[in-house]
């Protein structure tokens, strides 16, 4: 079972890298994109298939390690067939 | 004074740090391992700067999950002093031993400057207490994500009860190899103080300026004030 954490800055934190990439972006031409924000996804392979112990487990690691709570917020989703 | 300088894979300011304490007081610190869970009581912990595991997840992320901060947390709940230095900051506010968040540099640069810091009107603390209010030092800043952020409620109560240590400012001896806010940090706050005053964080590393070779020591200055207040 495969759990997949998307992790994104919250509203309203400053992303100087999604603002480089507008910038980039509207230099090539694409003007119709008015923001950027950036984030990353973390991959997480599981033998355990309860999917409820899963996402327990994940949302545990989420708050202790993976996610910084102060600025960014996460997502889980779940794949049980990977 | 009963030092120790806490090293994960990947600190870089380590030995630096070692350095200038020896120059101010005779006993050598303890250089800490990051799994080591047993030392002695200490007066000082010192969490120096680098790119502890290579800054992977986040600055200081992993390291705030070693071993050793069980001990440093300990070593804090006893009244022991904790200085983090750069890295060293960005563990203690991954640890949650100091409050907010160190994010990416406004202008997207690393930025090795020097900057000029002022002393600010704080709770009492061993980190400020030998200086004068308004009183500048000069220190240089190395670092990628040095950006202090928090929310404005937080802000506020760092502002109210005395918590911000220093700013960065102009000051009078600004020139162009000064950088003023290189970070964009919110407020031009440069350093935070815990509720007790213990602990410091701060993004400018006083060990890179203890040498007239280093191009000023008011490092050094700064860092005797503090063990001279440490000690008592």
């Amino acid at each position: 079972m495969r759990a997949i954490v998307n992790i994104s800055l919250k509203q309203g934190v400053l992303d100087p890298q999604g603002q480089a990439i507008q910038n980039s972006l509207s230099n090539l031409g694409f003007n119709n994109c008015n923001n950027v924000r950036t984030g990353k996804q973390i991959i997480l392979d599981f033998q355990d298939n309860d999917e409820e112990q899963v996402f327990k487990e994940t949302e545990k690691m989420c708050e202790t390690l993976l996610v910084n709570t102060v600025i960014e917020n996460y997502d889980i989703e779940i794949i049980k067939e990977i | 004074m009963r030092s120790g300088v806490a090293i994960f894979p990947g600190s870089n300011c380590d030995r630096d740090i070692v350095v200038a304490i020896k120059k101010i007081t005779p006993k050598a610190p303890l250089k800490l391992w990051h799994k080591d869970t047993e030392f002695p009581n200490l007066d000082l912990i010192v969490i120096p700067g680098g790119f502890s595991f290579g800054d992977y997840l986040r600055c200081g992320a992993l390291a705030a999950r070693s071993p050793i901060i069980r001990n440093i947390k300990n070593h804090v709940s006893r009244g022991g002093s904790l200085l983090g230095i750069c890295n060293g900051f960005q563990i203690l506010i991954e640890t949650g031993i100091l409050p907010g968040s160190l994010i990416r540099n406004k202008n997207l640069l690393f930025t090795c400057k020097e900057t000029i810091l002022e002393i600010q009107n704080t709770i009492k603390s061993p980190f400020t207490e030998g200086f004068q209010i308004g009183e500048q030092i000069k220190i240089p800043v190395a670092h990628n994500e040095g950006n202090y952020f928090a929310p404005k409620p937080l802000l506020d109560e760092l502002n109210n009860e005395g918590r911000i240590a220093f700013k960065y400012v102009k000051g009078s001896d600004f020139d162009n190899k000064v950088a003023y806010n290189p970070n964009g940090s919110s407020n031009d706050i440069a350093g935070i103080l815990s509720p007790n005053g213990k602990v410091l964080g701060m993004m400018p590393h006083p060990e890179r300026a203890i040498n007239s070779l280093h191009g000023g020591t008011d490092g050094l200055r700064f860092l005797t004030k503090c063990i001279e207040h440490i000690v008592g």
